[in-house]
């Protein structure tokens, strides 16, 4: 399981590097989302993988650490979705805002010279 | 039993921008007098709360001068840690000052260009004091996120084709850099599992081999996320295409952003890879010190091609900060506080700079790039040509002798307290203490910053000569809202000038602080928590 899962945030992460090499404005806004969600994924594995362990109990008492999944990365991935989707949302009015200003998708506001 | 107000007082520089920023949203933009009113009180608060807790530390209120504020009553570890030191409360009171000027200066017309200038400054200003007081790496990536939100907003604050080309770089660079702030954070919880500062600083020493250079892998992505802020090269070739694009109270206020970076390391470095890390003692301060010349090298180039007012000054902040880069990576105790005396005096002369170098293109070319897309669309109403407030005679004169006295302080030259700082920055350097002679990259350091000065006085020649000695001079008609900030600002740096003994006692006094970090972890883990309601029934 962790193979799989670790080849796949570095596919998408390099994935994610590639597009945000490209000159227009669109490929570097999809290239962040997927590293952002590559880098999601790693924050959330870093608690380990678990297979039926919940990370929260409502049970009386003491409870048993080893019963129980790391809750604290869950919540640091919440948290970190919910900013980076903000932001990437952000990029995005700003890339509408320049295309509209500019009339191009180029990142640099302008055509580069033929 | 409850906490005293003086322990509530560590939250107020954090609730009271997000409030009133929160506030600030609601009221319409055509009543700009109140708003600016209202934030102005806010920052005068700030100030007055961030001297008061400057006070509270040096006065030995709190054991070890190390506030401490438990968020919601969670002992250290666990939850998240508020610390009021002497660093941090210097910090809060450097981002109030700054911040008065720069809103003073905007009240006239740079606030009233765009909507919502208003709170997003003070939202900026929460991101900012946040960053200086907490102690945990999470919190820490969420005050930095809401500093950079604003400062996005505030970039396109005016929104013109200039602003928007420097934004699309400017937040492309800093969503990145916070992905690897976030691998950061991730790999350093994954290894050592805590996030609290303290906490990881108590626990480095006893981590294995294999965590530990997982840990620094971490380390090292936190770092580039810092170095991206603070503009080490080649990380800060986005500073000064956005500095000179952004309105001048922005930049002024951005003046303070790349410290931040410089600060998140200075803290973190010095806490957690002290001399009792064990293995990890000193880890990466090499490359700080390598990379921070490279930035003054790079800095001091940019500086002599530029031929664009605000690029000079954007290349000016990539000297100082390189500078403070470099004296952090040497990693001499006594090389700290020269440091922080610089930051201090570079920190207020740049913003003034940028205020000034706004004022002296206005007077060149009275039409200038103040027209922004905004304006028409939200129907702000005022002219450059009529604005309010009282003119100051003799303005050609007051640019003059103010653009003189930046460009002491930048350049380092006698007798301002840029002279001080390299000064005393020099002296640590040739006296290391005890038998130690005196180290060659040291020396290499001495010369570079001699060198970046000279290129600096070079450059800001040059461009006063241009401007204060070419012919048909105009006579320009200054605000005075707009020249109080900056003599403000220059009074400030001839302040710490002439009180310089009382002022170096307590960036020494700080940098003693740093480098006894077993305090912190005694202080911050061994904080009571409040009994609460729920244990008084048992």
């Amino acid at each position: 399981m962790e193979i799989t899962i670790a080849i796949a945030i570095g596919v998408m992460f390099g994935s994610g590097v590639w597009l945000i090499l490209r000159p227009r404005s669109f490929q570097l806004l999809i290239g962040l989302l997927l590293m952002s969600f590559a880098v999601n994924l790693f924050i959330f594995i870093m608690g380990r993988l678990w297979v039926d362990k919940p990370p929260l109990t409502l049970a009386e008492g003491a409870p048993d650490p080893a019963a129980f999944a790391d809750p604290l990365t869950q919540a640091l991935v919440l948290t970190a979705i919910v900013i980076g989707f903000a932001t990437t949302a952000l990029y995005l009015v700003l890339m509408i805002g320049s295309r509209g200003v500019t009339g191009t998708d180029h990142v640099d506001g302008k055509e580069p010279d033929q | 039993m409850s906490l005293s107000w003086t322990q509530h007082l560590i939250l107020v520089p954090v609730l009271l921008p997000l409030l009133c920023g929160a506030l600030l949203i609601v009221l319409n933009e055509s009543r700009h007098q109140l708003k600016f009113c209202i934030n102005l009180a806010s920052v005068l608060t700030l100030l007055a709360v961030a001297l008061a807790l400057v006070r509270l530390t040096d006065s030995g209120h709190w054991p070890e001068g190390i506030g401490v504020y438990l968020a919601a009553n969670w002992s250290a570890p666990f939850g998240i840690a508020l610390v009021a030191d002497r660093l941090a409360t210097l910090m809060l009171v450097l981002t109030a000052l700054l911040a008065a000027c720069s809103l003073l200066y905007s009240m006239l017309r740079w606030s009233r260009i765009g909507v919502h200038f208003h709170s997003l400054f003070q939202f900026l200003l929460m991101g900012l004091n946040g960053a200086f007081l907490t102690h945990d790496l999470f919190n820490l990536f969420v005050f930095f996120e809401v500093m950079l939100a604003a400062s996005y907003g505030l970039v396109l604050h005016g929104y013109n084709l200039n602003r928007i080309r420097a934004g699309m770089q400017f937040i492309a660079v800093n969503l990145i850099a916070s992905l690897m702030f976030l691998i950061g954070i991730a790999l350093i919880y994954g290894t050592a599992g805590t996030l609290n500062m303290a906490d990881l600083a108590a626990q480095i020493a006893g981590l294995e081999a294999p965590d530990l250079a997982l840990l620094k892998v971490g380390a090292g992505a936190l770092a580039i996320a810092f170095l991206v802020k603070s503009a080490m090269w080649p990380l800060g070739f986005w500073l000064p295409t956005t500095y000179a694009a952004a309105s001048p109270p922005v930049a002024a206020m951005f003046v303070l952003i790349t410290k931040v970076g410089a600060y998140a390391i200075l803290r973190l470095w010095l806490l957690v890879f002290s001399d009792e890390a064990g293995d990890a003692a000193g880890f990466g301060l090499n490359a700080l010190f390598w990379g921070g010349m490279a930035t003054i090298v790079f800095g001091a180039a940019g500086m002599l091609a530029s031929d664009v007012h605000g690029k000079l000054a954007g290349y000016g902040a990539i000297i100082s900060s390189g500078t403070l880069l470099a004296v952090i990576g040497y990693g001499h105790a006594a090389l700290i506080a020269p440091g922080l005396f610089y930051l201090l005096s570079s920190t207020l002369a740049m913003a003034a700079f940028m205020l000034l170098i706004e004022l002296v293109d206005r007077s060149r070319n009275p039409v200038q790039a103040l027209l922004a897309v905004t304006m028409e669309a939200f129907q702000v109403e005022e002219t450059p040509d009529e604005l309010v407030g009282v003119s100051i005679p003799a303005g050609f004169a007051f640019l003059g002798v103010s653009f003189a006295l930046c460009a002491l302080i930048i350049a380092g030259l006698p007798p301002l307290s840029g002279f001080i700082a390299k000064f005393t920055l020099f002296h640590a350097l040739l006296n290391p203490g005890g038998d130690a002679a005196v180290s060659t990259s040291g020396l290499i350091l001495m010369v570079v910053v001699i060198l970046s000065g000279l290129a600096a006085i070079i450059a800001l020649m040059q461009f006063g000569v241009r401007t204060f000695w070419a012919s048909g001079a105009v006579t320009v008609r200054l605000q005075v809202t707009e020249v109080i900030p900056i003599a403000v600002l220059l009074v400030l740096c001839m302040g710490i000038t002439v009180q310089a003994g009382p002022v170096f006692g307590f960036v020494e006094r700080t940098s003693a602080d740093l480098h006894q970090p077993g305090r912190y972890i005694e202080r911050v883990l061994n904080e009571p928590v409040v009994p609460g309601v729920l244990d008084k029934g048992n």
